[in-house]
């Protein structure tokens, strides 16, 4: 499949995860401010603001209330993170490669991309909930069309490792901002992964940090931990290249990834929390590398080459 | 009933009374076009809004939309389908086949031998002057002889009832695409009046292209892997690229996804680089080749008319075919055809002057507000002057640029374009509309597509009925009548014409599939006995 499809699909994959994944976080916290009010709201945006790594001027720092964090992060053609941006990046991409995705899935991102100003004037005259419902019913519709219409070949495969690697991205960040939150209320943050009513049927009792973070890592059952999406970021890789030489591992994107997965999977559960700080730094260092050594193995350079008069005269 | 046409005057465009395709009075319709008429009648007026609003929700979501002014807007389809009867599809079909092939000799000839020039048939200084010839593409000769894969020839109905040809297009013809989605919406849209006519079938397009581009490949090629070449997302036609490359099942490229190195084409894939060797490329001549044309062109490939000079490749179009569908070549296309062919064409000509010749000047000149001026080089009916409609001072500026520069003008008689019902308001109303119909050359046969692009003008009295300019387009149908021989000599597959019902024997009848828990067995006493549990101890 050509590089320039390929790169197009690895981030229309993480573009539709990136909104959906703002769109549960926002959701969750904003819903949760008003049914507990001794919450700070402002400490709340500010956590907000961090995992989306958002910085405004000093002078909206003091100033912050959750309608305009929802505006940053959610509404703001101009944040490139927004659920705007991504959805509207992610249906740039599929323009250009929609010969290569199914019909119904370009429809589906395109269908998308235009509901989203009636999603957005929905929102601004009842509640932001609309919006985030829109945002995530359309994730869903999405990512069950690529499940039942898309054969599992590269342009799939290149879909789900950019799904993967966000998926990944998002939950470390939400972890992050977790840990320097002073009185992080587990429930809330499990719920912004879909994660509260597995955990719950899981471990049949109401979360601490340490079995929250034990769950949001390593488990191997719910697709939205992090071990489970680095497994199958890998297994993409793999798909993509199964040669694997006689010693070591040639391709740089499947090594690291590999050995996020194993500092995950063989670390002992009572050091998880100790040593977080520093695993998950690790984690957000290793996804940007394997991006980057995906990026440098599949999609190289692909910008247009430039002519200089001279040049053609000499070849004439 | 019958509001719809109500008010339905027939038009007469400068004091011209042009030919409607419905009707052959008024009231009265065409034989062809009865049963359409019959089937509108029966349809209730009001609910045109809903299937209105159905077609634009479609094509808007499925991305089949066009930039006017910078907005994308849903692509104009009007419900009315335009009707052409099998009889007159007939001749239309033989004249595009004809001229296809003319045109074709013509280019072998230019690009070659020159023997139409040493026999003065056209003025070698009409080729030279040309901006479309191209030294550069002088001596390539394609693997299979065909430079024309696609060619679209704009025909239009005088008010005579004869089709002319307005213009040739053998360059980068676009609209089929909106062909393939227009049926495909009517029918969804429309359904009751598919159900009443037997319309040929414009599916088998994508499939007849691949062909013909396969067979173009160059010699030896075993499994030749063909490309469509875009000039990226932002061009008006992408939507068409896009569709083509899908519907053909094969790789859409822009010229940064090719590469070029000793004398091969190669497209850069996420497993190194694959060799391409047929490019259906939608990008035109000039920004084709930054070694050979526009330097400055981002959208081309550097090397790739080189490879194709070496054999290594086959662009389709040929480079360069715009000497012959050049507005002046237009000009000599009745000579041209009997020169190559002996024959006589069967489509005319409209009525046009050769602004060169000093005498044709002096005539146009003083019959300009009469007569419609048209840029040589010019597509998409940008720079088009239309005498009639146009001001004292349009007209005199325009005989200062035809002397000054007569090469680059033709003029051509009005042609009062035919109309046909077009949805106006919640009122049908006669609007003027072209044809474009398309055809493949694939080296052994020239197909024509069953029916074509209808563009339509939507603007009252309007003639110009270009998209850029705001116009609509039609569902074309060439309707055969049910008596046509079916299953005879090859007929059906060539037009895709749906054969006679066949009563099958019934299928063997199947196991009913199963049913798990949730579906209730009327005759199960479960459900009741559940329901007697849960009733409150007495």
């Amino acid at each position: 499949m050509l590089s320039r499809i390929a790169e197009s699909l690895f981030w229309i994959g993480r573009y539709v995860e990136r909104a959906e994944d703002t769109a549960r976080i926002l959701d969750v916290n904003i819903h949760h401010l008003l049914e507990a009010p001794l919450t700070s709201e402002a400490e709340m945006c500010r956590s907000l603001l961090s995992v989306m790594g958002v910085t405004l001027p000093p002078e909206q720092m003091q100033t912050l209330s959750a309608r305009r964090v929802t505006d940053v992060l959610a509404f703001d053609p101009a944040n490139p993170s927004s659920i705007v941006s991504s959805l509207t990046a992610a249906r740039v991409n599929a323009r250009g490669v929609s010969e290569a995705i199914s019909s119904e899935m370009w429809e589906a991102l395109n269908v998308t991309y235009n509901g989203l100003p009636t999603a957005l004037d929905l929102a601004a005259r009842t509640a932001p909930y609309a919006f985030f419902r829109f945002v995530r019913e359309r994730a869903a519709i999405i990512a069950g069309l690529s499940e039942s219409t898309m054969s599992r070949d590269e342009a799939w495969r290149f879909m789900v490792l950019g799904r993967s690697l966000e998926r990944v991205d998002m939950l470390t960040r939400l972890l992050a901002a977790a840990v320097t939150t002073a009185d992080q209320d587990w429930v809330v943050l499990l719920r912004s992964c879909s994660a509260h009513e597995a955990f719950l049927r899981t471990y049949r009792r109401e979360p601490e940090p340490t079995l929250a973070t034990e769950f949001l890592l390593l488990d191997r059952l719910f697709p939205r931990s992090v071990f489970y999406s680095l497994v199958t970021a890998e297994e993409c890789l793999a798909e993509l290249d199964p040669r694997s030489g006689r010693a070591g591992m040639p391709d740089e994107g499947r090594r690291v990834l590999g050995h996020l997965r194993t500092s995950l999977e063989f670390r002992r559960i009572d050091d998880l929390v100790d040593e977080l700080d520093e695993l998950l730094v690790s984690l957000q260092k290793g996804c940007g590398a394997a991006s980057a050594a995906v990026a440098a193995r599949y999609f190289r350079q692909t910008s247009p080459i430039e002519w200089s008069v001279e040049v053609v005269g000499v070849e004439r | 009933m019958g509001d719809l046409f109500e008010g339905y005057t027939p038009a007469r465009p400068y004091g011209r009374p042009a030919w409607d395709e419905m009707f052959e009075a008024p009231g009265v319709p065409r034989p062809a076009s009865r049963c359409l008429f019959d089937a509108l009648q029966e349809l209730p007026p009001d609910d045109f809004e809903a299937r209105a609003a159905a077609r634009d929700r479609s094509f808007r979501d499925r991305g089949i939309t066009f930039q006017l002014s910078g907005e994308e807007r849903p692509f104009p389809l009007d419900l009315i389908p335009r009707v052409i009867a099998e009889d007159e599809w007939a001749v239309l079909e033989s004249g595009i086949v004809q001229r296809v092939k003319a045109m074709e000799a013509l280019l072998k000839d230019l690009y070659g031998a020159g023997e139409i020039l040493e026999d003065g048939v056209i003025p070698r200084r009409l080729v030279t002057s040309s901006q479309h010839f191209h030294r550069a593409a002088w001596g390539i000769e394609p693997p299979n002889g065909v430079r024309v894969q696609v060619a679209g020839i704009d025909v239009v109905r005088g008010g005579d009832g004869r089709f002319y040809v307005l213009e040739d297009n053998i360059r980068c013809p676009s609209g089929v695409s909106y062909v393939i989605e227009n049926r495909r919406m009517m029918a969804r849209i429309f359904p009751e009046l598919f159900r009443s006519h037997r319309v040929l079938s414009v599916n088998g397009y994508p499939a007849k292209l691949l062909e013909a581009l396969r067979a173009a490949a160059p010699e030896g090629t075993r499994n030749p892997t063909v490309v469509v070449m875009t000039p990226g997302v932002y061009n008006s036609a992408f939507f068409e690229h896009s569709f083509l490359a899908r519907q053909m099942g094969v790789e859409l490229v822009e010229g940064r996804d090719l590469v070029c190195r000793s004398g091969r084409v190669y497209m850069r894939t996420s497993h190194g680089e694959e060799r391409v060797d047929v490019v259906y490329r939608r990008v035109d001549d000039e920004f084709l080749d930054p070694l050979h044309f526009r330097s400055d062109s981002l959208v081309g490939c550097p090397g790739l008319l080189n490879a194709a000079r070496a054999g290594n490749v086959t662009i389709a179009n040929a480079v360069g075919n715009g000497v012959a569908d050049d507005k002046l070549t237009y000009t000599y296309m009745p000579e041209v055809i009997r020169y190559y062919l002996g024959e006589e064409p069967i489509l005319p000509n409209v009525q046009t002057y050769r602004l060169e010749d000093p005498d044709q000047l002096s005539e146009v000149l003083a019959r300009l507000d009469e007569l419609v001026l048209k840029p040589v080089a010019g597509s998409g009916g940008y720079g088009i002057l239309i005498g009639p409609q146009a001001t004292d001072e349009e007209l005199a500026t325009a005989a200062a640029t035809l002397t000054a520069d007569p090469r680059a003008w033709t003029a051509q008689e009005v042609v009062a374009l035919s109309t046909a019902p077009t949805r106006v308001g919640d009122r049908l109303a006669p609007r003027h509309l072209d044809l474009r119909p398309f055809a493949i050359n694939d080296g052994n046969q020239i197909w024509v597509l069953p029916g074509g692009l209808t563009r339509v003008a939507l603007p009252e009295g309007s003639l110009v009925v270009n998209s850029s300019q705001g116009g609509g387009s039609k569902d074309t149908w060439v309707t055969v009548s049910p008596t046509v021989p079916t299953g005879a000599d090859g007929l059906i597959r060539h037009h895709d014409v749906p054969p006679d019902p066949v009563v099958n024997p019934a299928p063997p009848a199947s196991v009913r599939p199963e049913a798990g828990p949730g579906w209730e067995d009327p005759d199960r006493a479960q459900q009741q006995q559940q329901q007697q549990q849960q009733q409150p101890p007495c």
